[in-house]
Protein backbone atom coordinates (compact mmCIF):
# COMPACT_ATOMS: atom_id res chain seq x y z
CA UNK A 1 0.00 0.00 0.00
CA UNK A 2 1.19 3.11 -1.06
CA UNK A 3 0.63 6.01 1.95
CA UNK A 4 -0.41 8.64 -0.80
CA UNK A 5 -3.75 6.85 -1.49
CA UNK A 6 -4.62 7.92 2.32
CA UNK A 7 -4.95 11.54 0.70
CA UNK A 8 -7.85 10.98 -0.74
CA UNK A 9 -11.12 10.06 1.11
CA UNK A 10 -13.36 6.91 -0.04
CA UNK A 11 -16.61 8.28 -1.71
CA UNK A 12 -18.93 6.40 0.80
CA UNK A 13 -17.09 8.51 3.80
CA UNK A 14 -17.60 12.21 1.44
CA UNK A 15 -21.33 11.35 1.38
CA UNK A 16 -21.81 10.32 5.39
CA UNK A 17 -19.84 13.86 6.10
CA UNK A 18 -21.65 15.65 3.57
CA UNK A 19 -24.71 14.39 4.68
CA UNK A 20 -24.38 15.18 8.39
CA UNK A 21 -23.56 18.60 7.42
CA UNK A 22 -26.69 19.17 5.59
CA UNK A 23 -28.55 17.43 8.79
CA UNK A 24 -27.06 20.30 10.48
CA UNK A 25 -27.74 23.02 8.21
CA UNK A 26 -31.09 22.19 6.12
CA UNK A 27 -33.90 23.02 9.09
CA UNK A 28 -32.33 26.42 9.58
CA UNK A 29 -32.09 27.41 6.13
CA UNK A 30 -35.99 26.54 6.23
CA UNK A 31 -36.55 29.37 8.80
CA UNK A 32 -35.62 31.98 6.23
CA UNK A 33 -37.67 30.63 3.70
CA UNK A 34 -40.84 30.41 6.40
CA UNK A 35 -40.35 34.33 6.93
CA UNK A 36 -41.33 35.42 3.03
CA UNK A 37 -44.10 33.19 3.40
CA UNK A 38 -48.06 34.06 2.49
CA UNK A 39 -49.04 31.14 4.69
CA UNK A 40 -50.30 32.66 8.25
CA UNK A 41 -52.27 29.88 9.32
CA UNK A 42 -50.86 26.82 9.35
CA UNK A 43 -46.80 25.70 8.58
CA UNK A 44 -48.15 24.84 4.71
CA UNK A 45 -44.73 23.51 2.87
CA UNK A 46 -44.56 24.23 -0.29
CA UNK A 47 -45.26 28.33 0.97
CA UNK A 48 -48.02 29.16 -1.57
CA UNK A 49 -46.43 32.46 -2.30
CA UNK A 50 -44.18 34.97 -1.01
CA UNK A 51 -44.17 38.38 0.85
CA UNK A 52 -42.07 41.04 2.40
CA UNK A 53 -45.38 41.70 4.51
CA UNK A 54 -44.44 40.01 7.34
CA UNK A 55 -40.92 41.67 7.87
CA UNK A 56 -43.29 45.68 8.40
CA UNK A 57 -45.88 43.41 10.36
CA UNK A 58 -42.68 42.42 13.03
CA UNK A 59 -41.27 45.76 13.04
CA UNK A 60 -44.26 47.57 14.27
CA UNK A 61 -44.89 45.26 17.45
CA UNK A 62 -43.70 46.87 20.46
CA UNK A 63 -43.87 43.24 22.22
CA UNK A 64 -41.21 41.93 20.14
CA UNK A 65 -39.09 45.09 20.03
CA UNK A 66 -39.69 45.12 24.46
CA UNK A 67 -38.28 41.38 24.57
CA UNK A 68 -35.42 42.24 22.19
CA UNK A 69 -34.47 45.05 24.12
CA UNK A 70 -34.55 43.60 27.47
CA UNK A 71 -32.14 40.59 25.77
CA UNK A 72 -30.08 43.19 24.78
CA UNK A 73 -29.32 44.70 28.10
CA UNK A 74 -29.31 41.35 29.89
CA UNK A 75 -26.98 40.29 27.70
CA UNK A 76 -24.48 43.11 27.60
CA UNK A 77 -24.61 43.76 31.90
CA UNK A 78 -24.29 39.38 31.87
CA UNK A 79 -21.59 40.29 29.65
CA UNK A 80 -19.41 42.51 31.40
CA UNK A 81 -19.90 40.87 34.63
CA UNK A 82 -18.65 37.93 32.68
CA UNK A 83 -15.37 39.26 31.46
CA UNK A 84 -14.46 40.50 34.95
CA UNK A 85 -14.71 37.27 36.48
CA UNK A 86 -13.70 34.72 33.61
CA UNK A 87 -10.93 36.84 33.03
CA UNK A 88 -9.78 37.00 37.11
CA UNK A 89 -10.58 33.19 37.22
CA UNK A 90 -8.19 32.75 34.28
CA UNK A 91 -5.45 35.07 34.78
CA UNK A 92 -5.27 33.04 38.43
CA UNK A 93 -4.95 29.70 37.30
CA UNK A 94 -2.98 29.94 34.51
CA UNK A 95 -0.40 31.60 36.99
CA UNK A 96 -0.14 29.89 39.53
CA UNK A 97 -0.32 26.18 40.58
CA UNK A 98 -1.78 26.13 43.86
CA UNK A 99 -4.05 23.85 46.21
CA UNK A 100 -7.95 23.61 44.56
CA UNK A 101 -6.26 24.75 41.32
CA UNK A 102 -8.83 21.95 39.57
CA UNK A 103 -11.22 22.52 41.69
CA UNK A 104 -11.73 25.93 40.23
CA UNK A 105 -12.24 24.82 37.32
CA UNK A 106 -14.47 22.43 38.01
CA UNK A 107 -16.59 24.91 39.69
CA UNK A 108 -16.66 27.56 36.85
CA UNK A 109 -17.85 24.33 34.15
CA UNK A 110 -20.36 23.30 36.45
CA UNK A 111 -22.91 25.66 35.50
CA UNK A 112 -22.81 24.23 32.25
CA UNK A 113 -22.19 20.94 32.91
CA UNK A 114 -25.57 20.80 34.70
CA UNK A 115 -28.09 20.58 33.37
CA UNK A 116 -29.94 24.14 32.99
CA UNK A 117 -33.23 23.00 34.69
CA UNK A 118 -30.88 22.36 37.72
CA UNK A 119 -29.26 25.83 37.93
CA UNK A 120 -32.64 27.39 37.12
CA UNK A 121 -34.74 25.78 39.87
CA UNK A 122 -31.97 25.94 42.36
CA UNK A 123 -31.50 29.65 41.64
CA UNK A 124 -35.26 30.11 41.91
CA UNK A 125 -35.77 28.65 44.85
CA UNK A 126 -32.86 30.20 46.81
CA UNK A 127 -34.47 33.81 45.51
CA UNK A 128 -37.32 32.82 46.83
CA UNK A 129 -36.18 31.83 50.61
CA UNK A 130 -34.16 35.11 50.25
CA UNK A 131 -37.37 36.58 49.79
CA UNK A 132 -35.90 38.48 46.06
CA UNK A 133 -38.21 39.33 44.09
CA UNK A 134 -37.80 38.65 40.25
CA UNK A 135 -36.49 41.15 38.70
CA UNK A 136 -34.03 42.40 35.45
CA UNK A 137 -31.50 41.69 38.35
CA UNK A 138 -32.14 38.10 38.85
CA UNK A 139 -32.16 37.12 35.15
CA UNK A 140 -29.06 38.65 34.82
CA UNK A 141 -27.82 36.89 37.98
CA UNK A 142 -28.56 33.73 36.44
CA UNK A 143 -27.12 34.66 33.19
CA UNK A 144 -23.68 35.98 34.08
CA UNK A 145 -22.84 32.86 36.32
CA UNK A 146 -22.72 30.28 33.33
CA UNK A 147 -21.80 32.76 30.97
CA UNK A 148 -17.97 33.42 33.45
CA UNK A 149 -17.14 30.01 31.80
CA UNK A 150 -17.11 31.41 28.10
CA UNK A 151 -15.04 33.88 29.08
CA UNK A 152 -12.75 31.46 31.15
CA UNK A 153 -11.88 28.83 28.12
CA UNK A 154 -10.75 31.97 25.95
CA UNK A 155 -8.84 33.55 28.16
CA UNK A 156 -7.59 30.75 29.71
CA UNK A 157 -6.29 29.02 26.10
CA UNK A 158 -4.78 32.25 25.06
CA UNK A 159 -2.66 33.32 28.95
CA UNK A 160 -1.01 29.32 27.64
CA UNK A 161 0.16 30.48 25.00
CA UNK A 162 0.98 34.20 25.76
CA UNK A 163 4.59 33.57 27.14
CA UNK A 164 5.50 34.30 30.69
CA UNK A 165 9.21 35.85 29.83
CA UNK A 166 7.05 38.76 28.46
CA UNK A 167 5.73 40.01 31.74
CA UNK A 168 9.01 39.00 33.46
CA UNK A 169 10.63 40.91 30.93
CA UNK A 170 8.15 44.13 31.40
CA UNK A 171 8.90 43.58 34.86
CA UNK A 172 13.18 43.61 34.91
CA UNK A 173 12.80 46.95 32.14
CA UNK A 174 11.03 48.62 35.34
CA UNK A 175 7.02 48.55 35.42
CA UNK A 176 5.18 47.68 37.99
CA UNK A 177 2.01 45.52 37.65
CA UNK A 178 -0.32 48.27 36.70
CA UNK A 179 1.63 48.87 33.91
CA UNK A 180 2.60 45.39 32.57
CA UNK A 181 -1.25 44.56 33.02
CA UNK A 182 -2.04 47.65 30.75
CA UNK A 183 0.71 47.78 28.13
CA UNK A 184 1.90 43.91 28.15
CA UNK A 185 -0.76 41.46 28.97
CA UNK A 186 -4.16 43.21 27.99
CA UNK A 187 -2.93 43.67 24.32
CA UNK A 188 -2.19 39.99 24.28
CA UNK A 189 -5.61 39.01 25.78
CA UNK A 190 -7.32 41.47 24.34
CA UNK A 191 -8.80 39.97 21.35
CA UNK A 192 -9.65 36.81 23.20
CA UNK A 193 -11.21 38.63 25.85
CA UNK A 194 -13.69 40.18 22.87
CA UNK A 195 -14.05 36.60 21.67
CA UNK A 196 -15.07 35.17 24.71
CA UNK A 197 -17.31 38.21 25.33
CA UNK A 198 -19.25 38.09 22.00
CA UNK A 199 -19.80 34.19 22.76
CA UNK A 200 -21.08 35.30 26.46
CA UNK A 201 -23.20 37.93 24.31
CA UNK A 202 -24.58 34.59 22.13
CA UNK A 203 -25.37 32.48 25.08
CA UNK A 204 -27.09 34.42 27.20
CA UNK A 205 -29.17 36.39 24.03
CA UNK A 206 -30.65 32.82 23.68
CA UNK A 207 -30.79 31.58 27.32
CA UNK A 208 -34.26 30.13 27.80
CA UNK A 209 -34.17 27.19 30.38
CA UNK A 210 -32.28 29.25 33.10
CA UNK A 211 -34.79 32.36 32.49
CA UNK A 212 -37.68 30.84 32.72
CA UNK A 213 -37.16 30.02 36.69
CA UNK A 214 -35.30 33.53 37.41
CA UNK A 215 -38.02 36.02 34.96
CA UNK A 216 -40.69 37.44 37.05
CA UNK A 217 -43.34 38.83 34.28
CA UNK A 218 -40.35 40.11 32.00
CA UNK A 219 -40.08 38.44 28.75
CA UNK A 220 -36.67 38.22 26.95
CA UNK A 221 -36.58 37.41 23.03
CA UNK A 222 -36.37 33.30 24.02
CA UNK A 223 -39.10 33.83 26.65
CA UNK A 224 -41.69 35.14 24.19
CA UNK A 225 -40.86 32.56 21.17
CA UNK A 226 -41.37 29.93 23.77
CA UNK A 227 -44.66 31.19 24.03
CA UNK A 228 -45.03 31.27 20.82
CA UNK A 229 -44.01 28.00 20.40
CA UNK A 230 -45.92 26.42 23.25
CA UNK A 231 -49.70 28.20 21.88
CA UNK A 232 -49.10 29.60 18.47
CA UNK A 233 -50.76 33.01 18.03
CA UNK A 234 -48.90 34.42 15.27
CA UNK A 235 -47.19 32.29 13.41
CA UNK A 236 -45.81 34.92 10.75
CA UNK A 237 -44.17 37.31 13.31
CA UNK A 238 -42.93 33.97 15.23
CA UNK A 239 -40.83 33.02 11.70
CA UNK A 240 -39.26 36.75 10.79
CA UNK A 241 -38.07 36.74 14.49
CA UNK A 242 -36.78 33.21 14.37
CA UNK A 243 -34.80 34.67 10.96
CA UNK A 244 -33.84 37.33 12.90
CA UNK A 245 -32.12 35.70 15.83
CA UNK A 246 -30.77 32.94 13.70
CA UNK A 247 -28.65 36.49 11.93
CA UNK A 248 -28.14 37.77 15.22
CA UNK A 249 -26.54 35.18 16.84
CA UNK A 250 -24.11 34.12 13.67
CA UNK A 251 -22.67 37.76 13.91
CA UNK A 252 -20.65 37.47 17.12
CA UNK A 253 -20.02 34.06 16.50
CA UNK A 254 -18.53 34.40 13.06
CA UNK A 255 -16.76 37.76 14.73
CA UNK A 256 -15.36 35.80 17.66
CA UNK A 257 -13.81 32.77 15.07
CA UNK A 258 -11.60 35.27 13.28
CA UNK A 259 -10.59 37.29 16.32
CA UNK A 260 -9.23 33.44 17.77
CA UNK A 261 -8.43 31.66 14.45
CA UNK A 262 -4.53 31.87 14.56
CA UNK A 263 -3.65 28.93 17.10
CA UNK A 264 -6.25 28.21 19.69
CA UNK A 265 -9.86 26.69 18.45
CA UNK A 266 -11.17 26.59 21.84
CA UNK A 267 -13.85 29.39 20.79
CA UNK A 268 -16.61 27.40 21.51
CA UNK A 269 -15.98 24.45 23.27
CA UNK A 270 -18.39 23.17 25.67
CA UNK A 271 -21.28 25.34 25.35
CA UNK B 1 30.85 62.22 43.54
CA UNK B 2 27.48 61.08 42.38
CA UNK B 3 25.38 58.98 45.11
CA UNK B 4 26.24 55.43 44.52
CA UNK B 5 23.15 53.51 42.50
CA UNK B 6 21.99 51.27 44.29
CA UNK B 7 20.15 47.97 42.83
CA UNK B 8 17.46 48.49 45.39
CA UNK B 9 15.01 51.29 44.52
CA UNK B 10 13.01 53.40 46.87
CA UNK B 11 9.35 52.24 46.65
CA UNK B 12 7.40 53.67 44.20
CA UNK B 13 5.32 55.77 46.23
CA UNK B 14 1.50 56.79 45.79
CA UNK B 15 -1.49 54.10 46.55
CA UNK B 16 -1.33 52.37 43.20
CA UNK B 17 2.84 52.07 43.33
CA UNK B 18 2.23 50.76 46.78
CA UNK B 19 0.22 48.32 45.70
CA UNK B 20 2.28 47.26 42.92
CA UNK B 21 4.68 46.68 44.97
CA UNK B 22 2.98 44.60 47.32
CA UNK B 23 2.02 42.54 44.42
CA UNK B 24 5.23 42.12 43.33
CA UNK B 25 6.62 41.32 46.67
CA UNK B 26 4.26 38.84 47.67
CA UNK B 27 2.53 37.79 44.81
CA UNK B 28 0.24 35.87 46.92
CA UNK B 29 -1.94 38.61 47.94
CA UNK B 30 -2.76 38.92 43.68
CA UNK B 31 -3.74 35.75 43.40
CA UNK B 32 -6.20 36.42 46.17
CA UNK B 33 -7.76 39.22 44.98
CA UNK B 34 -7.71 37.54 41.32
CA UNK B 35 -9.55 34.39 43.07
CA UNK B 36 -11.93 36.27 45.52
CA UNK B 37 -14.32 37.77 43.73
CA UNK B 38 -15.38 34.94 41.26
CA UNK B 39 -15.41 32.35 44.29
CA UNK B 40 -17.57 34.64 45.62
CA UNK B 41 -19.99 35.08 43.14
CA UNK B 42 -20.10 30.83 42.17
CA UNK B 43 -19.56 29.95 45.72
CA UNK B 44 -22.41 31.92 47.04
CA UNK B 45 -24.56 32.48 43.96
CA UNK B 46 -24.43 29.25 42.21
CA UNK B 47 -23.01 26.50 44.99
CA UNK B 48 -25.39 28.04 47.99
CA UNK B 49 -28.51 27.82 45.60
CA UNK B 50 -27.65 24.23 44.40
CA UNK B 51 -27.13 23.34 48.25
CA UNK B 52 -30.46 24.86 49.32
CA UNK B 53 -32.00 22.92 46.69
CA UNK B 54 -30.41 19.91 47.88
CA UNK B 55 -31.04 20.57 51.35
CA UNK B 56 -34.85 21.11 50.27
CA UNK B 57 -35.63 17.35 48.74
CA UNK B 58 -35.18 16.16 52.40
CA UNK B 59 -37.92 18.07 53.56
CA UNK B 60 -41.56 16.63 52.45
CA UNK B 61 -44.63 18.63 51.68
CA UNK B 62 -47.82 18.47 53.59
CA UNK B 63 -50.44 16.66 51.98
CA UNK B 64 -53.45 18.70 53.95
CA UNK B 65 -52.12 22.03 53.64
CA UNK B 66 -49.86 21.96 50.40
CA UNK B 67 -47.17 23.68 52.58
CA UNK B 68 -43.71 22.26 53.07
CA UNK B 69 -42.72 20.97 56.52
CA UNK B 70 -39.51 21.67 57.32
CA UNK B 71 -38.47 18.74 59.45
CA UNK B 72 -35.76 16.57 57.92
CA UNK B 73 -37.24 13.18 56.09
CA UNK B 74 -36.79 10.52 53.60
CA UNK B 75 -40.40 11.09 52.73
CA UNK B 76 -39.77 12.65 49.57
CA UNK B 77 -37.30 10.16 48.31
CA UNK B 78 -39.44 7.44 48.57
CA UNK B 79 -42.11 8.89 46.66
CA UNK B 80 -39.77 9.50 44.25
CA UNK B 81 -39.20 6.09 43.79
CA UNK B 82 -43.30 5.42 43.14
CA UNK B 83 -43.69 3.31 39.68
CA UNK B 84 -45.05 6.43 38.19
CA UNK B 85 -41.61 8.33 38.70
CA UNK B 86 -39.49 6.11 37.85
CA UNK B 87 -41.26 5.38 34.43
CA UNK B 88 -40.47 9.23 34.17
CA UNK B 89 -37.12 7.93 34.73
CA UNK B 90 -36.12 5.61 32.67
CA UNK B 91 -38.10 7.06 29.70
CA UNK B 92 -35.39 9.45 30.25
CA UNK B 93 -32.52 7.41 30.33
CA UNK B 94 -33.25 5.65 27.55
CA UNK B 95 -33.68 8.60 25.31
CA UNK B 96 -30.53 9.70 26.34
CA UNK B 97 -28.78 6.62 25.63
CA UNK B 98 -30.38 6.37 22.42
CA UNK B 99 -29.26 9.82 21.08
CA UNK B 100 -26.13 9.03 22.42
CA UNK B 101 -25.78 6.77 20.31
CA UNK B 102 -27.46 7.96 17.04
CA UNK B 103 -25.27 11.48 17.54
CA UNK B 104 -22.06 9.09 17.97
CA UNK B 105 -22.86 7.49 14.58
CA UNK B 106 -23.98 10.35 12.54
CA UNK B 107 -20.75 12.59 14.08
CA UNK B 108 -18.29 10.13 13.15
CA UNK B 109 -18.02 10.26 9.27
CA UNK B 110 -18.17 14.10 9.77
CA UNK B 111 -15.37 14.51 12.37
CA UNK B 112 -13.43 11.73 10.68
CA UNK B 113 -13.63 13.69 7.27
CA UNK B 114 -12.94 16.92 9.09
CA UNK B 115 -9.99 15.90 11.30
CA UNK B 116 -8.16 13.43 8.10
CA UNK B 117 -9.24 15.31 5.07
CA UNK B 118 -10.19 19.10 5.06
CA UNK B 119 -7.30 20.99 4.48
CA UNK B 120 -7.10 24.43 4.65
CA UNK B 121 -9.86 26.55 3.11
CA UNK B 122 -12.07 23.09 3.45
CA UNK B 123 -11.24 22.68 7.22
CA UNK B 124 -12.57 26.39 8.43
CA UNK B 125 -15.54 25.53 6.20
CA UNK B 126 -15.75 22.43 8.28
CA UNK B 127 -14.63 24.33 11.57
CA UNK B 128 -17.47 26.81 10.97
CA UNK B 129 -20.33 24.44 9.47
CA UNK B 130 -20.25 22.81 12.84
CA UNK B 131 -19.67 25.85 15.03
CA UNK B 132 -22.40 27.92 13.41
CA UNK B 133 -25.02 24.99 14.48
CA UNK B 134 -24.02 24.79 17.75
CA UNK B 135 -24.22 28.33 18.92
CA UNK B 136 -27.32 29.09 16.61
CA UNK B 137 -30.45 29.61 19.00
CA UNK B 138 -31.69 26.50 20.63
CA UNK B 139 -35.03 27.79 20.35
CA UNK B 140 -35.04 28.54 16.92
CA UNK B 141 -33.63 25.09 15.83
CA UNK B 142 -36.55 23.23 17.89
CA UNK B 143 -38.92 26.07 16.17
CA UNK B 144 -37.32 24.70 12.71
CA UNK B 145 -38.38 21.20 13.23
CA UNK B 146 -42.08 21.93 14.82
CA UNK B 147 -42.15 23.31 10.65
CA UNK B 148 -40.32 20.51 9.45
CA UNK B 149 -42.59 17.65 11.24
CA UNK B 150 -45.87 19.45 10.97
CA UNK B 151 -48.80 17.77 9.24
CA UNK B 152 -48.80 19.94 6.67
CA UNK B 153 -44.71 20.33 6.31
CA UNK B 154 -41.91 19.44 4.31
CA UNK B 155 -41.51 15.80 5.48
CA UNK B 156 -44.88 14.63 5.01
CA UNK B 157 -44.60 16.92 1.47
CA UNK B 158 -41.29 14.71 0.62
CA UNK B 159 -42.94 11.48 1.10
CA UNK B 160 -45.99 12.14 -0.69
CA UNK B 161 -44.08 13.17 -3.76
CA UNK B 162 -41.72 10.60 -3.20
CA UNK B 163 -44.86 8.16 -2.72
CA UNK B 164 -43.47 6.76 0.37
CA UNK B 165 -46.67 8.36 2.49
CA UNK B 166 -47.88 4.27 2.79
CA UNK B 167 -44.32 4.00 4.73
CA UNK B 168 -44.25 7.12 7.14
CA UNK B 169 -47.73 5.72 8.19
CA UNK B 170 -46.75 1.93 8.27
CA UNK B 171 -43.90 3.82 10.67
CA UNK B 172 -46.30 5.64 12.67
CA UNK B 173 -48.83 2.59 13.43
CA UNK B 174 -45.64 0.89 15.28
CA UNK B 175 -45.93 0.60 18.79
CA UNK B 176 -43.96 2.85 21.27
CA UNK B 177 -41.88 5.12 18.28
CA UNK B 178 -44.88 5.84 16.39
CA UNK B 179 -48.18 8.07 17.47
CA UNK B 180 -50.42 10.19 15.53
CA UNK B 181 -47.74 12.54 13.98
CA UNK B 182 -44.31 12.99 13.61
CA UNK B 183 -44.51 16.04 15.79
CA UNK B 184 -46.36 13.86 18.84
CA UNK B 185 -44.14 10.68 18.42
CA UNK B 186 -41.01 9.66 20.37
CA UNK B 187 -39.13 9.42 16.93
CA UNK B 188 -39.98 13.17 16.34
CA UNK B 189 -38.80 14.25 20.44
CA UNK B 190 -35.28 11.84 19.12
CA UNK B 191 -34.81 13.47 16.04
CA UNK B 192 -34.67 16.72 17.90
CA UNK B 193 -32.68 16.18 20.26
CA UNK B 194 -30.13 14.25 17.56
CA UNK B 195 -30.03 17.84 15.82
CA UNK B 196 -29.87 20.28 19.12
CA UNK B 197 -26.98 18.07 20.33
CA UNK B 198 -24.70 16.75 17.25
CA UNK B 199 -22.61 19.38 17.14
CA UNK B 200 -21.49 18.99 20.68
CA UNK B 201 -20.98 14.92 19.61
CA UNK B 202 -18.10 16.61 16.24
CA UNK B 203 -16.24 18.79 18.18
CA UNK B 204 -14.69 15.77 20.98
CA UNK B 205 -14.83 13.43 18.14
CA UNK B 206 -12.88 15.27 15.44
CA UNK B 207 -10.15 16.53 18.62
CA UNK B 208 -9.72 12.77 19.66
CA UNK B 209 -9.56 11.92 15.90
CA UNK B 210 -7.01 15.03 14.42
CA UNK B 211 -4.11 13.25 17.38
CA UNK B 212 -4.17 9.79 16.17
CA UNK B 213 -0.99 10.25 13.90
CA UNK B 214 -1.66 9.30 10.50
CA UNK B 215 1.56 6.75 10.15
CA UNK B 216 -0.53 4.53 12.47
CA UNK B 217 -3.50 4.07 9.88
CA UNK B 218 -0.63 3.37 7.08
CA UNK B 219 1.25 1.03 9.55
CA UNK B 220 -1.99 -0.81 9.79
CA UNK B 221 -2.48 -0.88 6.12
CA UNK B 222 1.11 -1.83 5.84
CA UNK B 223 0.35 -4.98 7.92
CA UNK B 224 -2.00 -5.94 5.61
CA UNK B 225 -4.76 -4.67 7.29
CA UNK B 226 -8.19 -3.95 5.08
CA UNK B 227 -9.71 -0.93 6.15
CA UNK B 228 -12.65 -2.41 7.98
CA UNK B 229 -9.93 -3.59 10.14
CA UNK B 230 -8.17 -0.52 10.61
CA UNK B 231 -11.38 0.89 11.54
CA UNK B 232 -12.64 -1.30 13.91
CA UNK B 233 -8.32 -2.06 15.88
CA UNK B 234 -6.95 1.01 15.57
CA UNK B 235 -9.26 4.04 14.55
CA UNK B 236 -12.61 2.76 16.85
CA UNK B 237 -9.93 2.23 20.18
CA UNK B 238 -8.14 5.79 19.83
CA UNK B 239 -11.34 7.71 19.39
CA UNK B 240 -13.04 6.28 21.91
CA UNK B 241 -12.05 8.94 24.55
CA UNK B 242 -13.64 11.30 22.01
CA UNK B 243 -16.85 9.62 21.67
CA UNK B 244 -16.97 9.45 25.35
CA UNK B 245 -16.15 12.82 26.22
CA UNK B 246 -18.75 13.63 23.27
CA UNK B 247 -21.14 11.30 24.72
CA UNK B 248 -20.83 13.43 28.19
CA UNK B 249 -22.91 16.53 26.83
CA UNK B 250 -25.21 14.71 24.42
CA UNK B 251 -26.48 12.51 27.48
CA UNK B 252 -26.40 15.27 30.23
CA UNK B 253 -28.25 17.69 28.01
CA UNK B 254 -30.92 14.99 27.09
CA UNK B 255 -31.44 14.16 30.19
CA UNK B 256 -32.06 17.49 31.30
CA UNK B 257 -33.89 19.35 28.70
CA UNK B 258 -37.35 19.54 29.51
CA UNK B 259 -38.65 21.60 26.67
CA UNK B 260 -37.89 19.89 23.26
CA UNK B 261 -40.58 17.11 24.74
CA UNK B 262 -42.73 19.33 25.79
CA UNK B 263 -42.60 21.31 22.24
CA UNK B 264 -42.41 17.79 20.10
CA UNK B 265 -43.67 14.69 21.80
CA UNK B 266 -46.05 12.68 22.97
CA UNK B 267 -47.77 13.88 26.12
CA UNK B 268 -45.62 11.25 28.54
CA UNK B 269 -43.25 13.31 31.14
CA UNK B 270 -39.35 13.03 31.19
CA UNK B 271 -37.14 14.30 34.25
CA UNK B 272 -36.92 17.44 33.19
CA UNK B 273 -41.01 18.45 32.77
CA UNK B 274 -41.41 16.49 36.00
CA UNK B 275 -39.23 19.09 37.69
CA UNK B 276 -41.20 21.79 35.68
CA UNK B 277 -44.64 20.52 36.75
CA UNK B 278 -43.66 19.99 40.25
CA UNK B 279 -41.65 23.39 41.10
CA UNK B 280 -44.91 24.92 38.96
CA UNK B 281 -48.02 24.46 39.17
CA UNK B 282 -48.40 21.49 42.14
CA UNK B 283 -45.51 23.99 44.51
CA UNK B 284 -43.85 20.79 45.38
CA UNK B 285 -40.36 21.96 45.72
CA UNK B 286 -38.90 19.11 47.59
CA UNK B 287 -40.13 16.25 45.16
CA UNK B 288 -39.09 18.79 42.09
CA UNK B 289 -35.26 18.81 44.02
CA UNK B 290 -35.67 15.05 44.88
CA UNK B 291 -36.17 14.79 41.11
CA UNK B 292 -33.05 16.95 39.82
CA UNK B 293 -30.73 14.77 42.19
CA UNK B 294 -31.48 12.00 39.76
CA UNK B 295 -29.72 13.28 36.86
CA UNK B 296 -27.15 14.63 39.18
CA UNK B 297 -26.32 11.34 40.19
CA UNK B 298 -27.08 10.00 36.84
CA UNK B 299 -24.25 12.28 35.45
CA UNK B 300 -22.12 11.43 38.64
CA UNK B 301 -21.74 7.80 38.04
CA UNK B 302 -21.49 8.66 33.48
CA UNK B 303 -18.44 11.05 34.52
CA UNK B 304 -16.56 8.60 36.81
CA UNK B 305 -16.75 6.36 34.59
CA UNK B 306 -15.79 8.52 31.52
CA UNK B 307 -13.35 9.21 33.98
CA UNK B 308 -11.58 5.82 33.87
CA UNK B 309 -11.90 5.69 30.08
CA UNK B 310 -9.23 8.89 29.88
CA UNK B 311 -12.42 11.41 28.53
CA UNK B 312 -11.23 13.99 30.07
CA UNK B 313 -8.06 14.38 27.96
CA UNK B 314 -10.30 14.96 25.10
CA UNK B 315 -12.22 17.00 25.83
Amino acid sequence: MRSDRSNRSPLALKIAAAAGLAFLHLPILLIFVYAFTTEDKSYQWPPPGFTIKWLGVTWNRPDVWEALWLSVRVAGIATLIAIVLGTLCAAAVSRWKFFGHETISLLVILPIALPGIITGIALRSAFNLADMPFSFWTIVLGHATFCIVVVYNNAVARFRRTSGSLIEASMDLGADGFQTFRYVILPNIGTALLAGGMLAFALSFDEVIVTTFTAGQQATLPIWMLEELVRPRQRPVTNVVAMVVVLVTFLPILAAYYLTRDGDHVAGHGK
Amino acid sequence: MSVPQTAILPGRGGAAGTAADLFWRNPKVLLALLLIPPLLWLGIIYLGSLFALLAQSFFSIDEFSGLVKYELTLKTYRELLNPANLDIIARTVLMAAAVTIAAAIVAFPVAYYAARYARGRWKALFYLGIMLPLWSSYLVKVYAWKLILAKEGILNWVFEKLHLTWLLEAYLSAPVIGGNSLSVSYTGTFLVFLYVWLPFMILPVQAALERVPGNLVEASADLGATPAQTFRNVLLPLAMPGVVAGSIFTFSLTLGDYIIPQIIGSSRLFIGQAVYAHQGTAGNIPLAAAFTVVPVVIMGFYLWGAKRLGAFNAL
